[in-house]
Formats: structure tokens, sequence, C-alpha cells
């Protein structure tokens, strides 16, 4: 498989764009009718073979525009990738668990060669081909996991595991729904989802916590989250809100559908061997309206989930006051017919839109 | 979501392994070594992980948990060191007296329930007995990131000190050796008092020292977060009891030597573990509904939580009576 590298922009002229192919493995992420929190972890275990669960870590069209949009985030704001001093021995964890998996899963791309902790590092999208020793942070440029994350999707936290609780001691984030490394730095797992609204109540965040602290070396696991985003900003972080919050008044009917974006998170759990961390990254996708509605049942299902959020979620997500607009938009697509279950696309067996 | 649901393996993944070498630490403690059956690397692990064995003994599987002491930055084999306890229900008799080189056996990926902290400015270690396995692997992990550590470890005696006089050997002005035969012993009090702030304690031994170090400890000042213990429990023999499966809808018999975990899963009853010692908590199970008295001998239920008679962790307790539990 060869990757067709898209040359786009997640700022200013906005030029991200999906192909086909890319719409079509989008991870849709509502299996029903309508959305509520759960747990609703299971084994990261591979997936049907295209879509963005068949991999550990999925390279995608997007792959080299978003590691140059996340130099550029960091150039203007290095704290977004932020390592207490005990998480380095992590930091090679991750390092390792990247680099294998990666040069396994797509050898065409990336090459690993080891001898001993002499490591030959090869990642050809991005032109670097470099040796360097393991455990020995003289030998990078950047620490370990910033060293790497540079070179990967998705934001990391790295989560240190102590006193039966989770903390987040590194990471690296420019890409974030709304939440901030530098602020959360430190925290422990209650402390860091303190703002999420009724899942506290549902004890959702107790029963997440032992799931986590159990995940184990060799069973990785994984989950989606979702929000929305207008225009297709990888950082809509509190740090810039002032730069991406004012977007969100500049929805009109007519431009809904290409501004208006469904921002869905690959979340996965990994086990770190040597340092007993735990390693999440949050893979963000996104897939403007227009292109969702090319697929009938997500039309229907999107509709009816915008409609039926409870107001608490659809503030905490950041649209309550866009919704009425989207739900105009959204209703044309819905033609009240019955949607298969299941987050799947299923273009072959549902109808097309009868409106 | 549902991509692709796959169902959790009850005891996480396994590795298959062959017994590369068998040898015999002193009259009590043997040491087994592993090789991967494929030929390839074993996972890297963090110092204080253990491994759950699987025995296939004749129709009866064994799981018992072992520290790995191992160098764990050696992936070519890992190492377990296992004490004959002869009056237990036979898992390391079984290791000691029907396991030979060249067998093979599963055993799970590396778990850690007795973690190095690695925030701390010094690692202060307590071993008794056996329990000086983990602290095997993690001084390996230090010496290899140059962390600050220092070795109290109580032996019955001279010829009973698994590895004492390797690692005075390797590392004189860290280890300190007490032999009980001759009236040596570990000076808790002074040592607590002598630390520097940031020092983290570990202990592994019998419970009597666990308690000891902890209550120590406390007593002295030191914040419970940074004294860390780990002692598996074995499951002990106790009277037959009958359990109802409410949700399998089958009704089993606990025999005499086995766990109430053994009788669910020879029962045919998928039944998630982990570490087979009361430490986890992955094997907590609803209770039902109660006629009896519970024996409850696990770390992981509080009192308020044993005393409420609604949980059980099949593992290591038992009931005397008849119990109904939700699976």
């Amino acid at each position: 498989m060869t990757i067709q590298f898209n040359t786009e922009t997640f700022r200013d002229d906005y030029s991200f764009h999906n192909s086909d192919w890319a719409i079509k493995r989008f991870p849709f992420p509502f299996h029903e009718d309508s959305y509520m929190y759960s747990v609703n972890m299971e084994q990261h275990r591979g997936g049907p073979a295209g879509s963005i669960y068949e991999m550990r870590f999925d390279v995608d069209e997007h792959y080299v525009s978003e590691m140059r949009d996340r130099a550029m985030v960091l150039a203007d704001d290095p704290l977004r990738c932020q390592s207490l001093p005990h998480m380095t021995l992590a930091g090679w964890d991750l390092l390792e668990l990247i680099m294998v998996s990666k040069s396994e899963d797509y050898p065409d791309l990336f090459e690993l060669h080891r001898d001993g902790d002499r490591w030959r590092w090869i990642n050809k999208p991005m032109g670097i081909d470099h040796t360097f020793t393991f455990l020995d942070e003289s030998t990078l440029p950047y620490g370990p996991m910033e060293y790497i994350t540079r070179q990967a999707q998705g934001d990391f936290c790295v989560l240190d595991q102590r006193d039966d609780m989770l903390w987040m001691d590194a990471g690296m984030v420019t890409t974030q729904a709304d939440w901030s490394l530098d602020f959360d730095i430190g925290m422990n797992f209650f402390e860091w989802h303190a703002p999420v609204p009724l899942a506290h109540e549902m004890g959702i965040f107790q029963r997440a916590l032992k799931f986590l602290l159990n995940v184990q070396q060799g069973a990785p696991a994984r989950r989606l989250n979702w929000t929305m985003t207008v225009n297709p900003l990888l950082d809509t972080s509190p740090e810039n809100y002032h730069k991406w919050g004012i977007q969100k008044t500049s929805l009109t009917p007519e431009n809904l559908g290409s501004k208006q974006h469904l921002r869905v998170e690959l979340q996965t759990f990994f086990r770190l061997p040597r340092s007993n961390a735990l390693v999440f990254p949050i893979r963000c996708y996104l897939c403007s309206f227009q292109d969702l509605m090319t697929v009938p049942k997500w039309g229907r299902r999107l509709h009816r989930v915008v409609r039926d959020l409870p107001d608490e979620l659809a503030t905490y997500k950041g649209f309550i006051d866009n919704r009425p607009m989207m739900l105009d938009y959204l209703s044309q697509f819905d033609d009240g017919a019955p949607t298969s279950p299941g987050i799947w696309p299923d273009l072959e067996t549902e109808p097309a839109l009868a409106k | 979501m549902s991509a692709a649901p796959q169902k959790t393996k009850p005891g996480g993944e396994q590795i298959a392994v062959t017994v590369s070498a068998i040898a015999p630490v002193n009259d009590l403690v043997t040491r087994f070594e592993f090789k991967r059956r494929d030929g390839g690397a074993f996972p890297p692990f963090s110092g204080g992980s253990h491994t759950v064995v699987e025995m296939k003994d004749g129709a009866l599987t064994r799981l018992n948990p072992y520290s790995l002491m191992s160098d764990p930055a050696d992936r070519t084999t890992y190492a377990i060191s296992v004490r004959r306890d002869d009056q237990g229900r036979g898992g390391s008799l079984f290791l000691h007296n029907r396991v030979a080189v060249g067998d093979a056996l599963n055993i799970s990926y590396p778990v850690n329930l007795f973690a190095l902290d690695l925030r701390a400015k010094k690692h202060l270690f307590f071993a008794g007995g056996i329990g000086i396995t983990p602290f095997l692997a993690m001084i390996a992990q230090l010496e290899r990131t140059n962390g600050n550590w220092e070795l109290h470890y109580a032996c019955r005696n001279e010829a009973l000190g698994s590895y004492a006089d390797q690692l005075l050997g390797k590392y004189p002005n860290n280890v300190h050796i007490y032999y009980d035969d001759q009236n040596q012993a570990i000076d808790l009090a002074d040592l607590l008092d002598g630390q520097r702030l940031g020092t983290h304690a570990y202990v592994c031994g019998p419970k009597g020292m666990i308690n000891w170090v902890h209550a120590t400890a406390s007593a002295a000042g030191w914040p419970d977060a940074q004294v860390h213990s780990e002692e598996f429990l074995a499951p002990q023999p106790g009277r037959e009891f009958q359990v109802r499966l409410c949700k399998s809808n089958k009704t089993i018999t606990v025999g005499e030597t086995e766990s109430l975990l053994e009788a669910i899963e020879r029962a045919g009853v998928q039944a998630p573990f982990l570490c087979r010692g009361g430490a986890c908590g992955q094997c907590e199970t609803d209770v039902l509904k109660a006629d009896g008295e519970f024996l409850h001998r696990d770390h992981w239920l509080d009192d308020a939580q044993h005393a409420s008679g609604t949980k059980i962790m099949p593992c290591v307790s038992r009931f005397l009576g008849s119990l109904d539990l939700d699976r």
C-alpha cells in the first residue's frame, strides 16, 4: 500500500481535504441514532483491512501536513510538549513502541534496524534517516518522547501510574479539543477530567480508571470520542482560543456544509513495558459535514444525534449556539428511514436519501 | 463504538516458553529460566513485575504468580526463583519435582503490581527470604539508569540466603545482609529516620515483615504513598462449600484444596483474573446471596466491602455455607 500524502493546511486558507478513500474510512463515532457517555472500551487488536483500526498507529494521507502543522505549533509555543523528569524512561518506551509498530505495519514507509542499543530509524515520508543510541538522550535532537511524537500523528499523553492512580506527567499536545497540557501537567485522572459534565455523576470515571489501571502489556485498548470544530483546525487549544473561538461565529447556512467538521478522536491505550507507564494516544480525524453527507446512513444518523443530544453535552462540546443552524442543514439529509446498527457506512445496503 | 469487538482473555496474553535451565540456588530455592518457543525476544518489563506460570498437572491447570528476577534489559531470557513449599497446594512442588529442562510451559505477559516510583530520590529496599526476587530485577533496572538504591535483606541463615553472596560481591556499598541465626536484625527505626526527603521504601517478604515496615514508617511520619509492598497470597485450603453460579446457571462444589476461582474455571465458566494472589482486583465478583460466613483473604477489597457481604475475590477467599454469585 502506498499512500499519496496531501499537501494541505490546517490554518489560514484551510486547504485540508479528505479523499474519497479517507471519507469512507472516517471513524464515524455513532453506532446508533443517539449518544450518551459509556465506557466504550474494546481491545485494540487490529480491525477490518484498510480501516483506521487496522494498525497500531494509523498513518493516512494527512501525515506529512499534520507533522508540519505540529512543528509550527511547537515553534510558537514550546510548552505544548512537556515531560516531567521521571518520565524520560517512559519516553523511550514510547519511542520504541512507535518505531517498532510503524516499521512492522508500514515497511514501505518506515524502517528500524537494531544492533543492540545502536538503532537506525528511517522515516521516508519525512525524509529522516537517523542513527542513535537507545536510552542515550544525547544522541537525539530532542528528548525521546518529543523526537518520536514529532513524527507521529495525534496527541500523546504519557501517564505515570502510582498509588492506584494515573498522572498526566508527560505529553505532546498540539491537536487537542480545547484542553491544555500546560494546565493539566502533574494532575491526576480525576483532576484533569473535572470539567466534563454528567459523566462524574454516572460513575464513568471510576470505572474508566479501574479499567485503565489494568491495561496490560500485549493487550492495548481503544475507544472513540468526538466533538465539533468550525474549520479544519487541528490546534483548538485554550492557549489559542482567541484565534479560533471567534471562527464559530462565521458559520452561515451557505458555508456550514464545508466549514462545520465532525472531529473524532481515536483514543488508544498501551502499557509501556520499562516504565510501567500508560500511553494514551489521541488521534484526531476531521470530516466536513458535506463530505459526511455523501454516506446516506451517516446523514440520517448525525441529524438525529445532534438533535437529541442533552444541552449540557452540546454546551460542553461548544456547539450549543450553532445547533439550530446545524439542524437546519442536517435535516435535509434525514428522510426518517431506519438506520442499520453499527458505525460502518454500509453504502451497498443502506438506501439512498428519499427526499 | 464497536469496530471489531474482541473478547478480552481472562488472564491476559500468554507467551509460549521452553524451560532452558533449572539451577538449584539452595536447599529450598530453585531458579527456572525460560526461552521463547518461537525463538523471538521477550518483551521488556519493569522491575517488580511478575508472571503467572501455567502448569498442566494432569487434569489440573495450576496458575501461580512469580516475580521476574532476571535483568529486564535481557530480552533473551526470563527467570523466576521458586521456594519449595512442602505445606502448599502443590504449585511450587510441581515446579521443583516435575518440571525438566526442555519442557514447554505458558507464562503470562509481565504484570507489575509493585512498581518503582521513578520520582524517588532514593529507593530503599527491604527483603525477607524469597522476597528478594523482585528486587533483583529492580536493582538491574536501576543500575542501568544510574538509580540510587540500597538493600536491606534478612535471611534465616547463610545457607538459605538466596543470591546474598552475589549481591554483596557485586554491590558491596549498597547491600546489607542480616542473618537471623547470627542474631542480626534490621535496625528499621534508625534506618527510616536517617533518610533524605523523597526516599521511597519498598518491602517484600513475610506478612509480619511487611506490616512491621508499614507500621514503623507510619509511626516515623512517612507518607503512606512512599512505602510500597507486595505480598502474593497463595490460596489456602479449607472446608468444601457449594456455590451457585447464577449467570451460567451452574452449581459447583469447591474442593478442600482448590480455590473458588479454580472451581469456577473447572466448571467451564470464564472468569476474569490476573494475579491470582488477591492483589490486582481483576476477579472481583458480586455476591447475590450468602448463607454462611465469608473467609475474605484478599488485599483488594476494603474492610467495609468485606463486611458488606456483597463482593468476594474468588482467587484467595472462601466461604463456609452456600453462596450465590453473579458469574
